[in-house]
């Protein structure tokens, strides 16, 4: 993946070097040519396009924010609601997950996403102790995690 | 179309968007004020402020890209920069309150952590 990366940039220096062109432009063109190139040749790498990994980032941002701003509207209307109808609580949220950096980065999503927070994490890295702001069901908080973020992340790292 | 009148619908979007994003701080504020235990308080004080400002420092992006011809990299990093370090604080808040035995709202339906905490506990002795 880093190699790849680092063969796209070679390829748009060189696209530089042979249009003696040095702007910024020249650069994003040279760096499309190259993309298309490896994008060409992905069949021959081991580990596949790395514009798919790319793919999968925009995709994980793109479902945070619709989760933002989805959450955000159901925490605001608890909040203005005259009457605190709300049951919170702390649920465990058993993860699929397996190194420190998805674990992290799992942490932190459910924590920026209005509604739930993440307070502890097992010292295996294999729970995530949640508190949510409105408990429905558990389980179903449990399987749209799972479905969404979890599912995600999983796309970015493997 | 003419230009006058694209310079309005952006500069109505702008304002809309910087308006939206200081409606929500504000609502988040409030809610901190209104919600009755911390953890509930940092749920309205670490998570509605994000989305405000994401809005509000997009619309200022947007002004600057569009009507002073200067792309401002640095309101982008203020975004970056806040979604990074708001999750941390808000789980080291509520981690160490929960570590240090502050009770839940006596609405709360159910509790996991104290219950492993519990049991880790006498694991150890």
């Amino acid at each position: 993946m880093a190699l790849q990366i680092l063969l796209n940039f070679l390829i748009s220096v060189i696209w530089m070097f042979l249009n003696n062109d040095w702007s910024a432009s020249g650069f994003m063109i040279g760096y499309i040519i190259g993309i298309a190139l490896i994008g060409l040749l992905s069949r021959l790498w081991p580990q596949g396009f790395y514009m798919k990994k790319v793919w999968a980032v925009i995709k994980l941002l793109v479902l945070f924010i619709k989760e933002l701003f989805k959450s955000s509207f159901t925490v605001i209307g608890q909040v203005i609601s005259p009457k605190l109808n709300i049951r919170p609580g702390i649920f465990a949220y058993v993860t699929e997950l397996k190194s420190d950096w998805e674990v992290t980065l799992l942490a932190n999503l459910i924590t920026l996403t209005p509604g739930t927070l993440t307070l502890d994490v097992s010292r295996d890295g294999s729970i995530l102790y949640i508190h949510a702001m409105d408990i429905g069901d558990a389980d179903e908080l449990c399987s749209e995690i799972r479905s969404t973020f979890e599912r995600a992340i999983m796309e970015v790292t493997r | 179309m003419s230009s006058g009148m694209m310079i309005l619908i952006g500069e109505l979007l702008i304002g809309l968007l910087v308006l939206f994003g200081a409606v929500i701080s504000a609502l988040s504020a409030f809610g901190l004020v209104r919600l009755p235990d911390v953890y509930l308080r940092s749920h309205a004080a670490t998570k509605s402020t994000t989305l405000g400002v994401l809005c509000i420092l997009s619309g200022a992006f947007l002004y600057f890209m569009l009507y002073l011809d200067h792309v401002s990299a640095k309101l982008l990093l203020g975004i970056v920069f806040v979604f990074i370090t708001a999750p941390v604080a808000g789980h080291l808040n509520g981690r160490a309150a929960h570590r240090t035995g502050v009770p839940l709202w006596q609405g709360s339906v159910r509790d996991d952590l104290s219950e492993a905490i519990k049991q880790e506990q006498t694991r150890e002795q």
